[in-house]
C-alpha cells in the first residue's frame, strides 16, 4: 500500500461528488474513485452522434438541494439551472395543454376543457405547496433512530413530532394521504379531466413500480413535487450541458475543495481488518488505504457486493436482500433533423417544446401501461416524458438540429418472455411508433436512436435491476427505513464504512442529499469529542 | 404621440405579450414571450437581441471636438483612440454627475455619444467659439444589441472584423450591403455588441441578422431581461440607481462618480491638468476622501433569509424580477449605513442580490451588514455581505476570440 487517504468514496455519480467535495471542504484528503472514464454516474451527457449530446440517463434537475449550490460554491463552477419555459401535454386527437410561465393563461387552458377543475388547480397548487413545505426540511436532516434508545435521538423524534403537530389538520391530512394512497385517489377529489389528472398523475408513477391507482404513487407524486427551480416548488430545470454538465461542475467543485478524481478506477471490494475498514481494493489489484470508506452504489452493492456479507449481522443482510428495486423505467433519446410538428399547434414552431411534454393523456392510459408490466411485459403504449433539450441549450445539437430525450414507462428489468437484448429494439419502435402517432412524419426527423433498457442502465451505471432511484421509492424503504431499519443514519455495521448512495435517505433523483448527510455524519463521527 | 423605433415592424410582430414600455419617447417591449427569464437566459446562455434604438445620440464633429468634449466629459477622451469607445460621464461644477454615457470615437474629429436623456440644449450651448457641429441624431440612427456567448462568433459571419474587435473597441461593415458601426458594448456584462445602422436600412439589417441567426437559440429580448441582466452586471440605471443633478432639488439625490464607484475613469487625473467641468470639486472630493457613499454589490446571506421567512411559515420567495426602491441597509448595531436601489434574484449567481451605497469605511468586501425587508408588514433585517461590483463577471466579457485577455 502506498497511496493514504482520509477518505475514500466508491462511485462517481452525483452523491459520490457532492460527499468527496464535502468531505474535502471538511478537511479530509479524499479521493474519489469512478470505474467509468467520466464521473456522473448516472447523470452524464455524452456526444453520442457528432455535435448532438444525449442525457443518456437522468435529464433534467429539480431536487438538488439547494444548501449544496450554496455551500460547494457551485456558481463558481459553472452551475447554470436554466428555466424550462413550458410544458406540454399533446394527444394524438387534438387535445392539448399546454402551460408556458404565464399564470393566468395557463389557467385558461385548463378551463377550455374544464372550467370546474381551473379553479380546482388553484386549490390543488396551494394545498400541494402546504404539503410540501410540511415536507421538505425531512429532505435535509438524518433521520432519527426510532430503535435507539440515546437521548438525542429521542429528541430529534419527539421534535419531528411536534413539527406536525403543527400543521393545520387539512395539510397533515394530506400530507398522510399522500404518502399513504394513490395518486388517483388524490387527483380525483380535485379534478374531473382525463387530462389534466393523467398530466399530474405521472409525477406518481416516474421511476416506480406503482400505476396511478396503486397505494403509494402518491408518494411518488409528492417527492416529485417537492422539487423546485429557484424557489418554484414542483418545477424543474435543465442544467446547462445536461445533467453530465452538471456532475461536471460538481467534480470541478470536489477538486477545487481538494479532492482527487480517479476514472477508469472500478473498485473490487472494500479492505476491512477486525471489523474496521482500512482501504479499497481495485479490480486491478492495487490497493488504496482510507480510514474511512464511503460507498455512493447502492444497498445491494455496498452491503453484498463490496463487503462480505459474513461479516454483517443477518437481520441486515436479509433485510437487504428483500429491499425492492424492480427497475420500470428507460431511456430512448433522439437525435432529430428537426423540431417536431404537433399539427393543432402546428404554426408555434419551438414554443410548446420549451420544456417536458408528457404522453400519457389520461389515468387510465397510464393505469393500461402499467397492467402490462404487472405481468412482465413492457407497455404496448407507454408513458413518455420527452424533452427536446436543445430549444433549452443550444450547444446540445448542431444549429437547427435537436436531441430529444424520453424517459419511458413501464419497462419491467424482469421480462416474463425473452430478455432485454433482444427486446431492445422493439422497444425503441413502440415507443417511436407512439410519438408518430403525436407528431406525424416524426420518424423521418429521427437521424439516430438510443435505447437504454433497464438492463442498460444496470450494465452501464451499476444501478441494481436498472432501478433509477437505487431502491423503490415504497413507504417500506424510506426516511428512517431506508436502507434498511437501524442503518438509515449513513453508517454501517463496519466501523469507518459508511453509504452515502440514492439508497439512503431521502432517495433517488439528483439531489445530492444523501452524498451532503453522509458527509455530516462522517465528519461529525471524526470530530474529537 | 408616441414614437416607434425603426425595427418596430419586426419587434411588434414578436411581441406576444401586447405590452409595451414608453422609454425616451418611444414604443420599448417588456417582454417578448410570457416568460423574461427564458430571455434572460438566452442571453446568458446562448445570445439575445436587444431593440436600444431609444437612445439619445449626439454627434459631435470637427477640428475641435476633442477639445470640446475634453472640457466636458470627466472623463479623458483625448485616451480613447479612433474606433474606440469610452464609458463616460459628465458633472456639473460641483462635482456631482449629470449622466453617464457611452462615447464612440469613429474617427480623429468624430463622435457619438448616447445618453438615457435628452442632452442636445445641454451641448450645444457650450460650444461656444469651438470649431464643433452638434447634431442629434437620435432618430437618424437604429441601434441593436446582440449580446450572449454566442454573439461574436454569429455576428463575426456577417462582419468578419468583429472576431478581432477588443472591448469597448469599434468596427465597421456592411450587413446585406448597409453600412452599420458594431462597438463591443452593451448593458448585460457579458460578451456582446451593439449595432448602429441607418434608420432606413434598419428592417434589412434585422432581416439579415434573423436569418444568420437561425437555429442558434437566439432570441429578442425585453427591458425586463435587460433589467436582470444590468443589475448582476453592476451596470447603474439613470433615474433607478442615481438622478441626475440638473434636476434634483437637494444633494441626498445627487451622487459624485466617486460615490458611483466610477473612480477609475480618473485614474490620469493627476497627470495633467486638463480643465473640465467639475475637475475642482473631484479632487477635493478625492484629497479630502469625502464620498459619502461607495456603490457597491450586496449578496444576501441565503441561511438568514430562508431563516426569516420561514419563522413567518412562508416559503422563502425567490424573484427574479428586480425591484427598484428603497431598501434601508444597516450594520451590526443597527445602525443606519446605506441604501440599496435594486434588489433581485439573480439566477445565475443563485443569491438575492442588491446594488447599494454604504457608507464607505463600511463598503469593505466581506462586511457584514444587515438589508431590511418587510416581511408579514414587519420590518425585518437579513444579513448580507458586501461584495465587489460588477456581481456576475465571465472572463468572456473583455477576453478576444482566442481566449487571451486585452
Amino acid at each position: 500500500m502506498t497511496d493514504r487517504y482520509d477518505a475514500i468514496v466508491v462511485g462517481g455519480g452525483h452523491n459520490g461528488l457532492v460527499n468527496g467535495a464535502y468531505l474535502a471542504r471538511g478537511g479530509l484528503k479524499t479521493l474519489i474513485l469512478e470505474q467509468r472514464d467520466l464521473v456522473g454516474g448516472a447523470a452524464i451527457t455524452e456526444e453520442l452522434r457528432p455535435g448532438f449530446w444525449f442525457t443518456t440517463f437522468s435529464y433534467a434537475l429539480s431536487l438538488l438541494r439547494p444548501q449544496i449550490v450554496h455551500e460547494l460554491e457551485l456558481p463558481k463552477h459553472g452551475f447554470l439551472p436554466l428555466l424550462m419555459s413550458s410544458r406540454f401535454a399533446p394527444t394524438p386527437d387534438g387535445e392539448y395543454l399546454w402551460f408556458t410561465q404565464d399564470h393566468d393563461a395557463n389557467l385558461r387552458e385548463i378551463a377550455r376543457i374544464s372550467p370546474h377543475d381551473a379553479d380546482a388547480y388553484e386549490q390543488y397548487s396551494h394545498d400541494m405547496d402546504r404539503v410540501c413545505q410540511a415536507i421538505k426540511p425531512l429532505l435535509d436532516m438524518v433521520p432519527p433512530d426510532p430503535f435507539s434508545d440515546d437521548p438525542e435521538e429521542l429528541l430529534a423524534l419527539a421534535s419531528l413530532g411536534s413539527r406536525f403537530r403543527r400543521l393545520d389538520k387539512r395539510t397533515l391530512h394530506n400530507v398522510i394521504r399522500l404518502l399513504t394512497g394513490s395518486a388517483a385517489d388524490f387527483l380525483d377529489d380535485y379534478f374531473e379531466s382525463e387530462l389534466l389528472k393523467g398530466w399530474l398523475a405521472s409525477s406518481g408513477i416516474i421511476g416506480s413500480k406503482v400505476g396511478p391507482r396503486s397505494q403509494g404513487s402518491g408518494l411518488v407524486l409528492l417527492f416529485h413535487s417537492l422539487g423546485e427551480h429557484d424557489g418554484d416548488f414542483g418545477t424543474w430545470a435543465f442544467h446547462k450541458g445536461g445533467n453530465g454538465g452538471f456532475t461536471q461542475v460538481l467534480a470541478r467543485a470536489a477538486e477545487g475543495f481538494g479532492a482527487e478524481i480517479r476514472v477508469g478506477s472500478p473498485v473490487e471490494r472494500v479492505l476491512t481488518d477486525d471489523g474496521r475498514a482500512t482501504g479499497v481494493a481495485l479490480t486491478d489489484g492495487t490497493e488504496l488505504a482510507a480510514d474511512v470508506v464511503v460507498s455512493a452504489l447502492d444497498p445491494r452493492r455496498t452491503f453484498l457486493e463490496l463487503v462480505d456479507p459474513r461479516e454483517l449481522p443477518d437481520e441486515l443482510v436479509d433485510d437487504i436482500r428483500r429491499l425492492k428495486f424492480q427497475g420500470t423505467s428507460s431511456k430512448v433519446n433522439f437525435a432529430l433533423d428537426g423540431i417536431p410538428s404537433y399539427p393543432p399547434l402546428a404554426d408555434r414552431g419551438a414554443d410548446p417544446f420549451r420544456g417536458f411534454l408528457n404522453i400519457g393523456p389520461s389515468m387510465d392510459y397510464l393505469e393500461r401501461a402499467f397492467d402490462d408490466a404487472k405481468y412482465g411485459r413492457f407497455s404496448r403504449e407507454p408513458y413518455i416524458d420527452g424533452a427536446i433539450q436543445s430549444t433549452i441549450d443550444p450547444d446540445m445539437a448542431p444549429p437547427g438540429k435537436h436531441v430529444m430525450s424520453c424517459f419511458i414507462q413501464y419497462t419491467p428489468y424482469h421480462l416474463r418472455e425473452g430478455d432485454w437484448d433482444a427486446e431492445r429494439e422493439h422497444l425503441g419502435d413502440t415507443v417511436q411508433a407512439v410519438l408518430e402517432r403525436h407528431f406525424p412524419g416524426f420518424g423521418s426527423l429521427v437521424l439516430q436512436r438510443e435505447v437504454v433498457t433497464p438492463l442498460d442502465i444496470e450494465r452501464v451505471t451499476g444501478l441494481s435491476e436498472g432501478n433509477i432511484f437505487a431502491g423503490e421509492l415504497l413507504a417500506p424503504q424510506m426516511f428512517f427505513l431506508r436502507p434498511a431499519p437501524g442503518w438509515a443514519q449513513y453508517r454501517t455495521p463496519i466501523s469507518g464504512y459508511y453509504q452515502c448512495g440514492s439508497g439512503t435517505h431521502p432517495g433517488g433523483c439528483v439531489m445530492g442529499a444523501p452524498g451532503r448527510l453522509a458527509a455530516g455524519q462522517i465528519l461529525k463521527d471524526r470530530a474529537p469529542a | 404621440m408616441i414614437r416607434t423605433t425603426p425595427f418596430h415592424e419586426r419587434t411588434s410582430a414578436l411581441n406576444e405579450t401586447g405590452l409595451w414600455s414608453h422609454w425616451a419617447g418611444h414604443l420599448a417591449a417588456n417582454r417578448y414571450q410570457v416568460s423574461d427569464k427564458f430571455e434572460y437566459f438566452a442571453v446568458r446562455n446562448s445570445a439575445g437581441i436587444f431593440d436600444t434604438s431609444p437612445l439619445y445620440k449626439y454627434r459631435f464633429a470637427g477640428r475641435d471636438a476633442e477639445r470640446f468634449l475634453a472640457g466636458i466629459l470627466a472623463r479623458d477622451i483625448r485616451s480613447c483612440p479612433p474606433l474606440h469607445a469610452h464609458y463616460t460621464t459628465w458633472l456639473d461644477d460641483r462635482g456631482f454627475v449629470f449622466e453617464d454615457g457611452v462615447i464612440q470615437r469613429l474617427g480623429l474629429d468624430e463622435f457619438l455619444l448616447t445618453s438615457a436623456e435628452p442632452n442636445f440644449a445641454y451641448f450645444s450651448d457650450r460650444v461656444g467659439r469651438l470649431q464643433v457641429t452638434v447634431e442629434d441624431a437620435s432618430l437618424d440612427i437604429g441601434a441593436l444589441a446582440v449580446q450572449g456567448p454566442r454573439s461574436r462568433e454569429l455576428l463575426s459571419r456577417l462582419v468578419p472584423s468583429v472576431a478581432e474587435v477588443p472591448f469597448f473597441g469599434i468596427t465597421t461593415g456592411e450587413i446585406d450591403g448597409r453600412p452599420v458601426t458594431i462597438t463591443r458594448t452593451g448593458y448585460t456584462g457579458d460578451l456582446g455588441f451593439e449595432i448602429w445602422a441607418q434608420a432606413p436600412d434598419a428592417l434589412a439589417v434585422w432581416d439579415t441578422l434573423s436569418e444568420a441567426f437561425r437555429g442558434h437559440g437566439v432570441l429578442p429580448y425585453g427591458l425586463a431581461a435587460l433589467y436582470m441582466l444590468r443589475i448582476e452586471a453592476g451596470l447603474l440605471l439613470l433615474g433607478k440607481d442615481f438622478d441626475s443633478s440638473r434636476f434634483a432639488f437637494n444633494d441626498a439625490h445627487r451622487s459624485t462618480p466617486l460615490e458611483l464607484g466610477w473612480a477609475w475613469m480618473f485614474k490620469g487625473l493627476t497627470d495633467d491638468d486638463r480643465a473640465f467641468i467639475g475637475r475642482r470639486a473631484l479632487e477635493r472630493e478625492i484629497a479630502q476622501k469625502s464620498s459619502r457613499w461607495k456603490m457597491s454589490g450586496l449578496v444576501v446571506d441565503w441561511e438568514d433569509y430562508d431563516r426569516v421567512y420561514g419563522a413567518a411559515g412562508l416559503i422563502p420567495p425567490k424573484n427574479h424580477a428586480p425591484v427598484h426602491e428603497d431598501w434601508m441597509v444597516y450594520d451590526a448595531e443597527g445602525k443606519r449605513v446605506g441604501y440599496a436601489t435594486s434588489f433581485m434574484y439573480s439566477p445565475i449567481l443563485q443569491r438575492h442580490i442588491a446594488l447599494a451605497r454604504v457608507r464607505p469605511d463600511l463598503a469593505k468586501v466581506g462586511s457584514r451588514v444587515f438589508l431590511e425587508f418587510t416581511v408579514d408588514h414587519h420590518y425585518q433585517k437579513v444579513a448580507a455581505h458586501v461584495a465587489r461590483l460588477p456581481l456576475y463577471n465571465p472572463e468572456r466579457k473583455t477576453a478576444m476570440a482566442n481566449g487571451t485577455s486585452p
